[in-house]
């Protein structure tokens, strides 16, 4: 394994140094002193901007000719003075005119940054150099919004709206919503027909229940769109400073915003549209950025603002500020911005770095200046929001393609039934003079026959519209709302701390959750919190810290909870030799449960270090204190982060750049070394345990910077201490300082590289501390050269800092090592655990750096120790010519064919691979002819992590997995740049924790916690599309046992289209006699309880091996209609087409035949459905029974009726029915006769094929599992998928690797005895 | 592994008080129902409940079947064909001829052997073949609202066409149904004596008391072009025609008894009945049998041995899948909750 994962995401920004509070309330009325003030800051400034700057006098122009924005030294002297004295003049008038607000820091600290660079202060001398052309239209009047109210200039105001439907468009839009729906066009023309005498129904029958579904369809669409509606004004409400004129700022909401107003955003803010960073309260204008609802990067960017505006500082100064931009217009590219800024008749060139997008955060500065350039949809991150797709479950569109079969099977009887009216009407018709056949219209004209078989075309089209359910996708829709709602209230899916439950946005995709086989995850704010816990170090050879990780934790439980099982004899026999790492498991279990309670208590964020023997001070009684000392000093002083005071509780907390320097610097609090204060040059520490007993307060020198990035991997610090010594304190990637330790500096090198690999197995990010101590000379030679090339000008200025920093990061002396923990969500690997043991596969795709996504793998066990890495990476190419990419693609196709034909020869059935691929891989990956490759290696990989991918490649290795396998992928995500996946993904879950609502919004259903997932798949989803399918299947069987005997019927009469039911009945059939107990099938059935759902994951693979949805199935289902509507028509017309059916001697006439077949069909479909529910509630008790009653109350109440409503039937039941005894027993027949066969069908494949949920209920019902509990658990162990992944792999793995160890030395030890 | 899991998914409640009130409005309620634990019945389907099951109901359905073949065997039914026989030898070629003749006596007389003892009440049926009263345009035609109701004679819709007379004013019954009543009489005498024949309540009450109205007198009926069937007595109200109101009551299959009247009077067994019948009805045209059945009824009503057959079926059937499964069950036994045929005991290899 490749160890280049352990370190973390140091600094990467400029810092600014603090100066006192200078201006300060002392001289507030005052002038002179406040001048004067005004004055020495700038000339401090001037003195203070860069150490030497040689007069640049380069013409500006040719730089700009070069394109060279990011050459950062060129700060001309003069234009320097020039807007010093601007400010200077500025700061004059502001003192006359009052106090001036306060500032929190003061900056100017360049002289430490190694890699400070790229203020672009091109000062663009005339016009035509950029911007002309299409593409670059826009012009923004700063601070004149008014401008931009009238045309041309009218640009959007920032209301955004994501709704699909106004109160205009409602209507129709709704309306084309739903007669897109190919059964529904049918059905309104059935009803547009029905009005006309073809029909065979009265008007009413069909138009009623069209409208009914219809209109609850809408009124579902109605409420989602309101609920967004109301998510939408939330966002347009929220309030943001404004300039309102004459140097007033006041509130405003974000809709209001106009193009070209000023707006102050303050920390922790998001900003409200695209803007133009102006100032900040930073003196030299820059800001903390945190993009991760963009982009899901974590650390925070730095923008800065251009030098010209950087003097705005507060209010007062827009009072008369103008200035005009000249940019690109919208468009969704977030990372590129092209434009001129035109102020005080000098020209500057904009880059992103000003440039604060809509729905970042502004981080760890008080408050910036903007002006508006693009709002609302105008704005990149709502450019780069696509139309949230309406998604459609497979099991849905399975179900339209059973329509369109149920369709051609209408087309093709109503066809028959055509034909044969023609023919009866041509030959037959001219006998039957009770017809009066040649005194007739065109529908029955024996004259005529092929006119008239034309309109019974129509006429039977509309007659055995029965076989298209026209209920079930209201039904449907009812029941998946009802479903929604049980995911929603679920009580086990809600988050305490957050205060959220789960969500069902959109509730047609519930049984997509239980064939869920791909699960694309974000990491950030997905899987961890992105906080991080100091957990262990080791100093010195020594291992400190006694706390487990999660996975360490897990891990012993697994072992654990496996010696007690005796049924594994091969354990038993290692667990005798290797009694020492199983009863360890045990004693870690035990730590555990009381560390549980431990952590009860308000820990300290960021700090789960536990042991005594470095805790309060004990380490001095360590032998090797004075490396502890130093360790900890490293820790406490090699960062770039700034101490802030909390005046509530007077705790420091410290405003790092990535959570892990925080970690440190809490660490080394705790352990005594509090780092209190940061000045321009010194860091000042607290140490609590020094040789006396007072805290002392240390101050160090802080000389240089070498600053983080991702190629070096290590940052230092050169110190001086109070002594004078000049020490350099290192710390970086384990791999990168162990190569640089000099031979001196090796003495803890094997115990510590011990120590690295077994944190880095426990899921913890490693890094290595080393220190040098420089000599003066030494120093001082080296440090010329380093700020030469600091200083120097060009594009390898870069290039040459590294260089000059890596002379000096060599021969560096190892201190020790620190684990920390990127915290994972609350469960998340247990989580991961489970959905892998339900066969399911989670990819990773991330916007972090490769070593982050890589240790989260390690900490969720998606990659562990001993799996085999295949890394996808091309060399930089720097040139983007078609040559190199090319070669790059050629690389990339070996290293692809090469992977494969790896993993194709490998022969241990336990090997494992990942594959690890980062975004400019995955760009080349994903190109036409390299993705179907890239695809099926990625399949054969037990994990996959893709790193450093924008949003735009997470939704295209979305559509990958999703149009490559075919399978159904699920996306999750917490973040605005996880929109795309989430959008694209078969079903797109939403994080709803603390941060931004755009991956909610876009997605179909939202959790708090990650964790959650495993429920809502596992339990609901697996029930959601048992219920679903049962419930499809269910319907096309009623609907075709229905639908088909009123085609036999009509046959019989002639093929005229007569119905042998009242029209009631039918409307009655579908809408309320037999929809209410499909509905409990589809709600309320549950195959096994929640918590056998969970104990045996497997039970989830009977969703994505669609087991309960595939045609065998529903061919069964049709199949099992038409036996049951032969059974029932035969039977019924066989009994009573002739003889009396009474002993009164009468003899039955259609209205008695329909309401007894009727009754039958009532009665099986009912008797039916009870053999498939598995779950009987009351619910399901009353609905099934009250359907069959409400049938026969309703024949009694019609009957009630007055005989013109109810024609034949009137009295039906009273009088004929009811008191004839063959009217039950007919019944009685049909009901048996047509379920017996299923009855035996589902007994036989139950007893000797029985599925599993079959055994588990048998298990369940005879409560084998209380009075066998070893079987129990057994049989729960087993039933886990074979994964390669998770906690459970990675324990197989170790006990693997155990036993194979214990093998061989139990083979050596015979081979010994032998002897 | 359970353990830590019920930890993981367990509402974590303790944490975060302090900001409860608010947040805790959004915590769904805990009901059995809304957390779908109410409490249930799982059946599942045990060998022996299949088993019981079945033989249950093969107990039930045969001696049901047998009742039903009894009774069904206990109906003594006489029919006779007369469609062919009624027509004069002379006429044989042109049937339609004859019955469109009005100036040819239509009388015909039958005989009939009684071949089992019969109690009374016999039923007499006339039996059409052929006849689609089920038709759309024929079971449409027709008009209740005018049936019941004698201020409502002129709603006419529906009854095409049948509907108007020639002066426009509506007939009543109109429509086809009516129009086209059968109009076959039957008199029945044994050995010489006459058999009364009871046409009295052969239709339902209900239709008389409450879709014919007894205000409601035939109007214009048969005095179109085309003559149908019957005519009906203009001075008798449509309740009382009861002949009209039982073949109102549209057949559902073009095979069709109708109830013509009742003779209460028992039967001996070989009794010869004579019939003396006027063959009015056409049903030449359209190749339709016509036949004149007398019957007993049991308590299932007429003759009928299907159900009985039907019942014994079924019944056999559920014996058979019973024993079936009784011998495979035996032969081959799976212990129920056997976790061996759990899938992944079954195929460990693969998932």
């Amino acid at each position: 394994m490749s160890r280049g994962r352990e370190f973390l995401p140091l600094v990467s920004s400029e810092r600014e140094e603090r100066e006192g509070e200078r201006e300060e309330g002392a001289n507030k009325t005052s002038i002179l002193p406040s001048l004067s003030l005004c004055l020495l800051s700038s000339c401090v400034s001037l003195l203070l901007v860069e150490e030497i700057i040689p007069a640049h006098t380069l013409p500006v122009a040719d730089l700009t000719v070069l394109g060279l924005r990011e050459v950062g030294i060129f700060d001309g002297l003069a234009q320097r003075f020039h807007s010093c004295c601007a400010g200077l003049k500025r700061k004059l008038k502001w003192g006359l005119m009052g106090p001036r607000l306060g500032k929190r820091d003061r900056l100017r600290w360049s002289h430490l940054y190694t890699f400070a660079c790229a203020r672009s202060t091109a000062l663009v001398d005339d016009e035509q150099s950029s911007l002309l052309g299409p593409g670059f239209s826009r012009i923004v009047h700063c601070n004149q919004s008014q401008l931009h109210r009238k045309p041309p200039l009218n640009y959007c105001n920032n209301y955004i709206s994501t709704t699909r439907y106004n109160a205009i468009t409602f209507i129709p839009k709704a309306l084309f919503e739903q007669f897109r729906r190919v059964a529904n066009i049918y059905f309104l023309l059935a009803a547009i027909l029905s009005l006309t005498p073809i029909s065979p129904f009265s008007p009413l029958s069909m138009i009623a229940p069209l409208s009914f579904v219809v209109g609850l369809s809408m009124a579902k669409e109605a409420m989602e769109d309101w609920r967004r509606f109301m998510q939408d004004m939330k966002v347009n409400r929220r309030r943001v400073c404004i300039h309102k004129g004459e140097g007033n700022f006041g509130n405003k909401q974000w809709q209001d915003i106009r193009v070209g107003d000023v707006v102050k955003v303050e920390k922790d803010q998001f900003f409200p549209a695209d803007l133009l960073l102006l100032s900040s309260s930073y003196e030299d204008g820059i800001c903390y950025v945190e993009t991760m609802n963009l982009d899901g990067e974590t650390n925070l960017k730095v923008k800065r603002s251009l030098e010209v505006t950087l003097t705005m500082e507060d209010d007062t100064a827009f009072k008369d500020f103008t200035a005009t931009i000249k940019c690109e217009d919208p468009n969704p590219s977030l990372y590129t911005f092209v434009g001129n800024f035109e102020y005080e008749r000098q020209v500057y060139v904009l880059d992103p770095s000003q440039i604060l997008l809509r729905d970042s955060k502004l981080r760890n500065t008080s408050y910036v200046y903007g002006v508006v350039i693009f709002t609302g949809h105008e704005s990149k991150v709502m450019q780069n929001s696509t139309e949230s797709p309406s998604k459609r479950s497979r099991i849905e569109q399975k179900m339209d393609s059973i329509i369109y079969i149920l369709f051609t099977v209408l087309v093709l009887i109503s066809l028959i039934s055509s034909i044969g009216f023609a023919v009866m009407t041509k030959y037959k018709m001219p006998n039957w003079w009770f017809l009066q056949p040649f005194n007739t219209t065109s529908l029955y004209d024996p004259s005529r026959p092929a006119v008239s078989g034309v309109f019974h075309l129509v006429t039977a089209l509309i007659l055995y519209g029965y076989l298209i359910p026209i209920s079930l996708y209201v039904s449907i829709e009812v029941v998946k709302v009802l479903q929604a709602t049980f995911i929603n209230q679920d009580i086990l899916m809600y988050d305490e701390e957050i205060g959220k439950p789960a969500r069902a946005r959109t509730s047609n995709l519930n049984e997509e959750l239980g064939q869920v086989d791909t699960i694309l995850s974000d990491k950030t704010g997905t899987l961890t919190c992105n906080q991080m816990d100091f957990l262990k170090c080791s100093i010195a050879g020594i291992s400190y810290g006694v706390r487990a990780s999660e996975v360490e934790m897990a891990a012993a439980k697994q072992i654990a909870s496996e010696a007690d099982d005796p049924e594994n004899v091969i354990h038993d026999h290692w667990e005798d030799n290797v009694g020492a790492y199983g009863s360890s498991g045990i004693e870690l279990v035990n730590g555990i449960t009381c560390m549980v309670e431990k952590t009860q208590k308000p820990a300290i964020k960021g700090f789960s270090f536990e042991d005594d023997r470095l805790m309060h001070g004990n380490w001095r009684n360590e032998p090797t204190a004075s490396t502890i000392l130093l360790f900890f000093r490293i820790l406490a002083l090699c960062h770039s982060a700034i101490p802030e005071l909390n005046e509530k509780t007077g705790d420091l907390t410290y405003e790092a750049e990535s959570p892990d320097e925080a970690a440190f610097l809490v660490a080394a609090r705790e352990f005594g070394f509090e780092f209190y204060k940061r000045t321009q040059s010194s860091v000042f520490i607290r140490e609590r345990y020094s040789s006396s007993e007072k805290p002392v307060e240390r101050e160090f020198k802080i000389l240089n910077l070498l600053e983080f990035n991702s190629k070096r991997k290590r940052m230092s610090v050169v110190v001086r201490d109070e002594s004078g010594q000049i020490i350099l304190l290192c710390k970086g990637a384990d791999s990168i300082i162990l190569d640089r330790l000099s031979k001196n500096g090796r003495m803890y090198e094997i115990d510590t590289t011990k120590h690295l690999n077994e944190y880095g197995e426990a899921g913890l990010r490693t890094l290595a501390l080393s220190y040098r101590v420089l000599d003066e000379s030494e120093y001082s030679a080296w440090n010329n050269e380093f700020q030469k090339a600091k200083t120097a000008i060009g594009p390898d200025r870069e290039a040459q800092v590294e260089r000059v920093s890596d002379m000096m990061e060599k021969d560096l002396i190892l201190v020790g090592a620190t684990a920390v923990e990127d915290k994972l969500q609350k469960g998340v690997p247990q989580c991961i655990d489970k959905l892998a043991q339900a066969g399911l596969k989670i990819w990773v795709l991330t916007g972090d750096k490769i070593e982050t996504a890589i240790n989260i793998g390690y900490a969720c066990s998606l990659l562990r120790q001993g799996m085999k890495q295949i890394s996808l990476s091309i060399a930089n190419t720097d040139l983007i010519t078609q040559d190199a990419n090319k070669a790059a693609k050629e690389n990339l196709k070996l290293q692809l064919t090469n992977a494969s034909q790896m993993i194709k020869l490998e022969k241990d059935p336990y090997a494992a691979f990942s594959l690890i691929i980062d975004g400019k891989t995955l760009t080349y990956a994903l190109e036409d002819d390299l993705k179907n490759q890239f695809l099926s290696l990625a399949v054969d990989c037990a994990s996959v992590i893709c790193c450093r991918v924008s949003p735009k490649q997470k939704a295209l290795v979305t559509r990958l997995v999703k149009e490559g396998t075919g399978k159904v992928t699920l996306g999750i995500g917490d973040g605005a740049n996880d929109v795309g996946m989430i959008q694209e993904a078969d079903i797109g879950v939403g994080i709803s924790g603390v941060e931004g609502m755009q991956a909610v919004m876009a997605s179909d259903f939202s959790i708090s916690q990650f964790r959650f997932l495993e429920r809502l798949l596992v339990v609901h989803g697996h029930w959601c599309y048992k219920r679903i399918a049962s419930m499809i299947c269910y319907f096309f069987y009623k609907n075709i046992a229905f639908g088909l005997t009123i085609f036999y019927f009509e046959a019989y009469t002639g093929f005229s289209g007569q119905a042998i039911y009242d029209d009631w009945y039918m409307i009655l059939f579908n809408v309320v006699l037999t929809s209410l107990p499909v509905i409990s099938l589809g709600v309320f059935d549950q195959d096994v309880p929640s918590d056998v759902c969970l104990q045996f994951p497997a039970l989830y693979q009977q969703g994505p091996k669609n087991l309960f949805f595939g045609w065998p199935r529903i061919i069964g289902w049709m199949f099992n209609g038409l036996y049951s509507s032969i059974i029932i028509y035969f039977i019924n017309i066989a009994i009573f087409y002739l003889a009396a059916f009474r002993s009164d001697g009468q003899t039955a006439d259609m209205a008695a035949i329909g309401a007894t077949m009727f009754t039958s069909i009532i009665w099986v479909v009912n008797v039916q459905i009870i053999l498939i529910i598995n779950h009987f509630t009351w619910i399901q008790h009353l609905l099934v029974w009250g359907s069959v009653v409400a049938w026969y109350i309703f024949l009694f109440a019609y009957g009630m009726a007055s005989p013109t409503i109810s024609g034949d039937a009137y009295q039906l039941l009273q009088e004929a029915l009811g008191s004839a005894p063959i009217y039950w027993i007919v019944t009685i027949l049909v009901i048996f006769a047509c379920n017996i066969p299923y009855l035996a069908h589902i007994s036989f494949k139950r007893m000797f094929t029985p599925l599993d949920h079959h055994v588990i209920q048998e298990i369940k019902h005879f409560k084998l599992d209380e009075v066998d509990q070893h079987m129990w658990k057994r049989e729960k162990s087993k039933a886990r998928q074979k994964t390669k992944i998770g906690f459970t792999a990675r324990v197989d793995a170790t006990i693997r690797q155990l036993k194979g160890k214990l093998h061989r030395k139990v083979s050596s030890l015979t081979i010994q005895t032998m002897f | 592994m359970n353990d830590y899991h019920g930890s993981a998914a367990g509402p974590s409640s303790g944490s975060g008080d302090g900001s409860a009130p608010r947040r805790n409005s959004k915590r769904p309620k805990y009901s059995k129902f809304t957390q779908q634990e109410l409490p249930a019945c799982k059946p599942i389907l045990t060998p022996r409940w299949v088993i019981s099951v079945l033989t249950l109901v093969g107990v039930v359905f045969v001696p049901i079947g047998v009742a039903s073949l009894m009774a069904s065997n206990n109906v003594v039914e006489i029919v006779d064909r007369y469609d062919a026989k009624c027509i004069p030898g002379n006429m044989s070629s042109d049937k339609v001829g004859y019955i469109q003749d009005d100036t040819i006596d239509k009388s015909c007389i039958r005989t009939l052997t009684v071949p089992k003892d019969m109690d009374q009440p016999i039923y007499v049926y006339y039996q059409l073949d052929n006849f689609y009263q089920n038709h759309r345009r024929y079971v449409k035609s027709r008009n209740d609202a005018q049936l019941r109701d004698s201020e409502q004679a002129d709603k006419t819709s529906g009854c095409d066409p049948e509907k108007n007379a020639r002066d426009g004013s509506p007939i009543v019954p109109c429509g086809l149904i009516a129009w086209s009543l059968f109009n076959d009489t039957y008199s029945f005498a044994l050995s010489g004596k006459i058999l009364t024949v009871n046409k009295k309540d052969i239709s339902w009450k209900s239709d008389r008391d409450h879709k014919f109205g007894k205000d409601v007198f035939p109007r214009n009926f048969q005095n179109g072009t085309l003559k149908g069937g019957a005519t009906l007595n203009p001075n008798i109200p449509l309740s009382d025609q009861e002949d009209l109101i039982v073949w109102m009551r549209t057949a559902a299959l073009p095979t069709f008894r109708k109830l013509y009247g009742r003779i209460e009077q028992d039967l001996k067994a070989n009794d010869t009945i004579t019939v003396t019948l006027k063959n009015n009805y056409n049903t030449y045209s359209f190749n339709g049998k016509k036949k004149l059945v007398l019957s007993t009824s049991s308590w299932l009503g007429g003759k009928n041995d299907f159900i009985g057959i039907a019942y014994l079926t079924v019944g056999g059937l559920c014996f058979f899948l019973a024993t079936a499964f009784t011998v495979v069950y035996l032969v081959k036994p799976r212990k129920l909750g056997d976790p061996s045929y759990l899938s992944w005991n079954r195929n460990p290899s693969g998932h």
